[in-house]
């Protein structure tokens, strides 16, 4: 008997499959002699060389299929010179190819005329038209007029796929970029071709909705007007569209973006194609999100709340008002009780500028270092700055990649993406430690479980089997990850792995996750880092210091005392609390205000209870946010704010990739940078943070965050740097990467993207670029080169005897946090995160709201057995906290002893899992009780 | 019975009621020839089969022996057998299935054991109801007997064989289109290069894939040898052939002839084979290959039934159905139906051949229906010159696969040869054959 086949289903065809040939070759286009990288597509290589060979479906992002015949160019072989589709056929060493022959022409005439045969040739009507392949190339290559009289193909149209994805069958061309979007990128066949001939139709299968989370890609890449979006749809025309090019900061993954608009209305998000970071992809929540700063619900003015006799409500109320009561309520709560007894929370959402604003207002005008920008749903800040950090591309090349994190399609869904490329793809061994199944898990080499409370541990048997011969017997998914990982050369020490740390749980404490995060930095003193926080810019704001213990430019606030004095003029005597153990203080009375910058904490926070606790136990309370979240509408004052969109600055992606951000639309109302905000209340409150513009906020930051030296406003704004900077620069071989091909855009790979140049308004109107930093700050002057840190240079005014102080380095001495014995009458709860949530930014958008699912407790059927409850069932979860009442669900992913809860969706009519989490715990135990 | 004296090699025991079963199919000489190769070196075997010049069955012509040989060396190989027989008046490999299903499994393991696949996959087109079912009777009789499985005939050799219904796609007879489909995929055929499963084939391993008349063969060359085959026929065309005959004839039907030393007159006309054309008609045209061929008209039906020698005259054999069309066939029709059939059984890949195949088909039964213009023939040839650049034999292609270009030959044909018929129809509005 033979083997069985082993088919996988993943697996694309065996279309595409391109030699790979080492070393260059020399071939011949329109008679000129041109060198190209053996194996590559003519159809690049061409373009390389300037010439633009016509396509459809051809994306360079994804495996040639050859469907749409438009590349056709006469090709020498051993049968003369045939027609030959240049996005196949690889160069060859000494290959003639013609472009421009009669032939060509010929053929490339008839292909499109082909194409317009069944199109319907509505381009007035039709929102791609006016950045539309079909039109550009039919003007460019196509017959002047039509020979066909007969009547084309009808259907009914538009169907939609999905909530957000209409299709308009008519039109489509049948290039398949989206199926293979769908099948190559994302690994979801929902839709495919259906049907045969020219009644091919792109859809769904029967009772299989198109769920994807990337599903908007496919419209971003459709060469014609097929695929429409809901929230775009008949809302703007392309040639009334104005874009800037900037970073979306829906999460921390830092994708590029145009963001266009028109009529001060965002009308939509295309990924730009930044090759180390997004690579054109965008998620459908970082592509739709702008929904939301069109929202009708933004705060436009200041909201202050009324004494209890005029009834306690909040009321508009002027700027001049809002900050000069929120300066003399901190000003007396300081003068009384002391900076201390106030506490900073959020800057996640912030730009870096106004994150450095705000820290230097909380942490030198105030005094306080109860600052943190994380709401304990993430990392120690020490631990995240101070590992050794790996870059995305790292991760996705490394010899071997770890994951202990959220699910990662959850939390940074173009990091999956990247991920599982690098697996599908590159053949990257991946391994993952997690409570139960993710979207990585068909992709991993191993995909090892543990009971909250054990991630120590289980790093511990994985570290520790890699340098001894594992243990016979045990689990097989651990022995499986330690045979991948000896595979790997130097895995002993760790060289070549990556290692992706995030916070795979709300209620299993960070703390947790660090010191697995210890134990794997110690044993692999080689391995790198790839921190998965998952919100906005909270690697800027921790590398701006809004976290306790730290100052800006990852330097620990003992260690940057006398720098930071010398540049602030004062800094907090003592390190802070974290925002679990403020709320703690907060609740009990010993601090006494709080502020919330752009922090939703009944929201976000593990602890619901305690943050309502926290929130109310509080004299005072300020919010500064975009919308009237749940916390806010409990604050004293509210501040409005601008969304990302309405504001220049940059942000801090994962890596430390530093990239700027485009305004594109005016703020509505009376919104006020956040900078602004903390330069307003530090000047009433006695201060003075010595900053006027966000430009002269970055000089400051380049000047004193010692992780930041060199990154100077010059450096950030050349073209070359159009993929961001990674902080900090380092003294050998940063490469400012730079693809030859991405210079000129291909409209066709990216239809409706205007221009990849455009880097958006200026850092800071009014400032124009000083000449000597040209040459200063250690840029080189051309792309590739390495760039040197500057010597210290800026040294602060005064600085006498101040040195700069050196970033952190971590891990430092971890104290091994205790964890309860389970009790068998108990389950662990596992609370991942999801992408789609309840949270108020989403409840903005009108085409994602409906998407977040209501939270279920996704059980091991052995639990469930033993109590008698099936799927479906109501019960109720009670913890030492609370208790709820969700559905149940049996699920054998789960961990026997486990009850998986989404922390941020609703239970029906109950708040989620939040309520269940008690934050001074390691980890949370619940009772599951039937009704 | 053929014109010549050659033995029957592939229909020998089709006469019989029982030929499908293993008791007929043993009571006349079934397996001998795979005991014989089990006895011989594999590499014996396709030498053997080398050295005889069996032309492949399926359409293309390529030599079994060579297709064999080309086969890379790699642990994993599969050999894939093309029972998808779909075209238009192509009807051989169908008699082969339902009649002589054990001659094809012994052919299949000969083969199987002569380039050492792994396994063997059947892929029978799907609305082949009887003929699935008698494949799959004779593969478990075969395995039973011991013909199949494990340690076959006691030789230490072991082949699985798996028979795989078709999903009603004519282009699944594409030899890729079929592995995709085998893979459980959609059937597209594969764009090349790779030009050859035999480097590249299914899951990716090197793969064989043989027409059932061609590996039918194999049981005849092992028993008689290569030299009593090569003595049949000439030239590169040796053995026998299966035509399928049909149209415009009395007696259609299947018949095993000497190639080359039969000639189409012979097929269509002798009283043993196609009895000639009903009621004294004339010969206006026939189809030499199938409805991918182009045509061949009254002065070449002396044309010897050889590969090369009708490839030179600009058509093929393809795969082995000859129809007929008398004097009253209107030419117009007869282009539109094999066009319709071109147009529905695109697979939908390429833009030519998706959206030229429905063009061309609407244009002809506007003609047909009397609504054509003059300038339609011109436009008709411009747009098969965009299917098939040149309009000639053998076609160049702007397509994945040769159903695109295929589609060109009855067309060109029909105008080449009946322009005035075309005018006729503009001219007059209306069908002159109605």
């Amino acid at each position: 008997m033979t083997d069985t086949p082993v088919f996988d289903p993943t697996v694309t065809s065996h279309h595409g499959i391109a030699p790979t040939r080492e070393g260059t070759v020399t071939f011949s286009i329109d008679g000129r002699d041109v060198t190209a990288d053996a194996g590559e597509f003519l159809i690049a290589a061409a373009e390389r060389a300037g010439v633009f060979i016509p396509r459809f479906c051809y994306h360079p992002r994804m495996k040639p299929v050859g469907m749409c015949r438009m590349c056709l160019v006469e090709v020498s072989g051993p049968r003369g010179a045939t027609l030959q589709p240049a996005c196949y056929v690889p160069v060859g060493e000494g290959m003639e190819v013609v472009t421009t022959s009669e032939k060509v022409r010929k053929a490339q005439d008839g292909v499109l005329e082909f194409l317009l045969v069944n199109h319907p040739l509505d381009c007035p009507v039709c929102d791609k038209g006016g950045e539309c392949p079909l039109q550009d190339q039919t003007f460019a290559y196509g017959p002047g007029e039509s020979r066909f009289l007969e009547e084309k193909r009808h259907w009914s149209k538009p169907i939609a796929l999905s909530e957000l994805v209409l299709l308009d069958r008519e039109r489509c061309i049948q290039c398949g970029r989206c199926v293979r979007f769908a099948l190559e990128i994302a690994g979801e066949a929902q839709i495919d071709f259906l049907g045969r001939g020219d009644q091919v139709e792109v859809n769904v299968f029967e009772d299989h909705a198109f769920t994807s989370y990337f599903s908007g890609n496919t419209i971003q890449i459709c060469p014609v007007g097929a695929l429409t979006s809901t929230p775009y749809r008949f809302g703007a025309r392309p040639w009334d569209l104005e874009q800037v090019e900037s970073t979306c900061t829906l999460c921390a993954f830092g994708c590029r973006a145009a963001v266009q608009s028109s009529a001060n209305r965002v009308t939509r998000l295309l990924g730009i194609d930044s090759d180390p970071v997004n690579q054109s992809w965008l998620c459908d929540k970082g592509r739709f999100g702008y929904e939301s700063v069109n929202s009708e619900d933004r705060l436009v003015e200041p909201l202050v709340r009324l004494d209890e006799a005029d009834g306690g409500e909040l009321d508009p109320a002027s700027w001049a008002y809002a900050l000069s009561t929120v300066a003399k309520r901190l000003s007396r709560i300081r003068d009384e009780h002391g900076p201390k007894s106030i506490g900073f929370v959020g800057g996640a959402r912030l730009t870096n500028e106004d994150a450095y604003a705000w820290a230097k207002f909380a942490k030198s005008v105030i005094g306080t270092d109860n600052v943190d920008s994380q709401l304990s749903d993430g990392l120690p800040a020490e631990v995240v700055l101070g590992l050794p950090r790996a870059t995305i591309d790292e991760a996705c090349s490394a010899r071997c990649v770890v994951v202990l994190s959220g699910d990662l399609r959850e939390e940074l869904p173009v990091l999956f993406l990247r991920l599982r490329g690098a697996v599908v793809d590159s053949g990257v061994p991946l391994v993952e430690l997690t409570s139960g199944s993710t979207s990585l898990t068909p992709y991993a080499a191993a995909s090892v479980r543990y009971r909250p409370g054990e991630a120590a541990a289980t790093a511990r048997a994985l570290a520790g089997g890699t340098s001894s011969s594992p243990a016979p017997g045990g689990d097989p998914e651990l022995r499986k990850a330690i045979e991948a990982l000896s595979r790997v050369a130097g895995a002993q020490s760790g060289e070549g792995v990556v290692v992706v740390i995030g916070r795979p749980s709300l209620a299993e404490h960070g703390s947790l996750v660090a010191e697995a995060a210890a134990v794997l930095a110690e044993a692999w003193p080689s391995a790198r880092f790839l921190p998965a926080l998952r919100r906005g810019n909270v690697m800027g704001a921790l590398d701006m210091g809004l976290a306790p213990g730290l100052l800006p430019g990852r330097v620990a606030l003992d260690d940057a005392r006398a720098w930071f004095t010398d540049a602030w003029g004062a800094v907090p005597d003592e390190r802070g609390e974290e925002t679990a153990g403020m709320f703690g203080s907060l609740a009990s009375g010993t601090m006494k205000a709080l502020v919330m910058i752009g922090a939703d904490p009944l929201g976000d926070f593990p602890d619901s209870v305690l943050a309502k606790n926290a929130i109310e136990g509080a004299d005072f309370v300020v919010a500064v946010d975009c919308f009237l979240s749940p916390s806010a509408a409990l604050a004293d004052v509210v501040l409005p704010a601008p969304t990302v969109h309405e504001r220049a600055g940059t942000t801090t992606n994962i890596e430390g990739r530093i990239t700027r951000l485009g305004q594109k639309v005016v703020s509505p109302g009376q919104c006020r940078s956040e900078w602004m905000i903390a330069a307003e209340l530090a000047e009433r409150m006695g201060g003075d943070l010595g900053v006027a513009s966000i430009a002269e906020i970055w000089e400051e930051i380049e000047r004193v965050a010692p992780s930041h030296a060199g990154i100077t406003r010059h450096l950030l704004d050349r073209p070359a740097s159009r993929d961001g900077i990674i902080a900090p620069l380092l003294t050998t071989k940063v490469s400012l990467r730079k693809k030859d091909t991405l210079d000129r855009i291909d409209p066709v790979a990216t239809p409706g993207i205007i221009s990849v140049e455009v880097q958006g308004a200026p850092l800071g109107a009014g400032h124009a670029l000083d000449g000597q930093d040209a040459d200063g700050h250690g840029a080189n002057g051309h792309a590739g080169s390495a760039l040197a840190a500057p010597e210290a240079k800026g040294e602060p005014a005064s600085s006498a005897a101040a040195v700069r102080p050196q970033v952190i380095s971590w891990p430092q001495q971890v104290q091994p946090t205790r964890v309860p014995p389970a009790d068998s009458y108990s389950l662990r709860l596992v609370a991942p995160r999801r992408l789609y949530d309840d949270g108020v930014m989403l409840g903005a958008c009108g085409s994602l709201m409906s998407l977040a699912q209501n939270a279920v407790a996704r059980v091991n059927s052995h639990d469930l057995d033993r109590i008698g409850v099936a799927t479906g069932d109501s019960v109720r979860l009670r913890s030492s906290r609370s208790s709820l009442v969700v559905e149940a669900v049996a699920d054998d992913e789960v961990l026997r002893g486990t009850a998986v809860v989404e922390f941020n969706l609703d239970a029906g009519d109950t708040e989620g899992a939040a309520s269940l989490i008690e934050a001074a715990q390691p980890v949370a135990d619940v009772r599951l009780e039937t009704l | 019975m053929a014109i010549t004296e050659a033995p029957r090699i592939v229909t020998s025991r089709i006469d019989y009621e029982d030929s499908h079963t293993l008791e007929r199919y043993l009571a006349t000489g079934g397996y001998d020839g795979l005991r014989k190769a089990l006895a011989m070196a594999p590499e014996a075997v396709a030498a053997e089969v080398d050295a005889v010049s069996l032309l492949g069955r399926g359409g293309a012509g390529f030599p079994a022996g060579r297709k064999w040989s080309m086969l890379r060396k790699a642990p994993t190989t599969y050999l894939v057998v093309n029972g998808d027989e779909s075209e238009p008046a192509t009807f051989k490999d169908h008699l082969l299935l339902e009649r002589d299903p054990h001659q094809l499994v012994e052919g299949a393991v000969i083969c199987a054991y002569a380039i050492g696949a792994s396994r063997v996959f059947v892929f029978v087109r799907g609305e082949f109801a009887l003929g699935l079912e008698r494949v799959q009777q004779a593969v478990n009789e075969a395995y039973s007997h011991g013909a199949l499985g494990r340690d076959i005939f006691g030789s230490g050799f072991s082949v699985d064989l798996v028979v795989h219904p078709g999903a009603g796609a004519y282009i699944c007879g594409e030899e890729t289109a079929l592995l995709e489909s085998l893979e459980g995929k959609r059937g597209f055929p594969r764009i090349k290069p790779p030009y050859f499963p035999a480097s590249i084939g299914l899951y990716g391993e090197p793969t064989v894939v043989n027409n059932v008349e061609t590996l039918s063969n194999l049981p005849w060359v092992l028993v008689n040898g290569s030299e009593q085959y090569n003595a049949l026929g000439e030239g590169r065309s040796t053995g026998t052939r299966l035509f399928a005959l049909s149209g415009h004839v009395r007696n259609p039907g299947v018949y095993e002839v000497e190639m080359v030393k039969t000639t189409f007159r012979d097929l269509v006309y002798a009283p043993v084979l196609g009895g000639g054309i009903p009621g004294g008609r004339d010969l206006k045209a026939f189809i030499p290959g199938g409805a991918s061929a182009p045509w061949f008209g009254p002065s070449q039906i002396d044309l010897p039934l050889g590969q090369d020698e009708v490839a030179a005259e600009g058509s093929m054999l393809g795969s082995g159905s000859v129809v007929v069309m008398d004097s009253s066939t209107c030419i117009v029709r007869a282009a539109w139906r094999i066009t319709r059939f071109f147009w529905r059984e695109s697979c939908g890949q390429c833009t030519p051949c998706r959206e030229g195949s429905g063009w061309l088909e609407k244009i002809l039964r506007r003609i047909e229906d009397g609504q054509g213009r003059e300038s339609d023939l011109d436009l008709l040839m411009d747009v098969c010159d965009n299917l098939s650049p040149g309009v000639s034999w053998p076609p160049q292609q702007t397509t994945i696969c040769v159903l695109g270009p295929s589609i060109p030959s009855s067309i060109a044909s029909g105008i080449r040869m009946f322009r005035d018929e075309f005018l006729v129809h503009v001219k007059d509005g209306v069908c002159p054959f109605d």
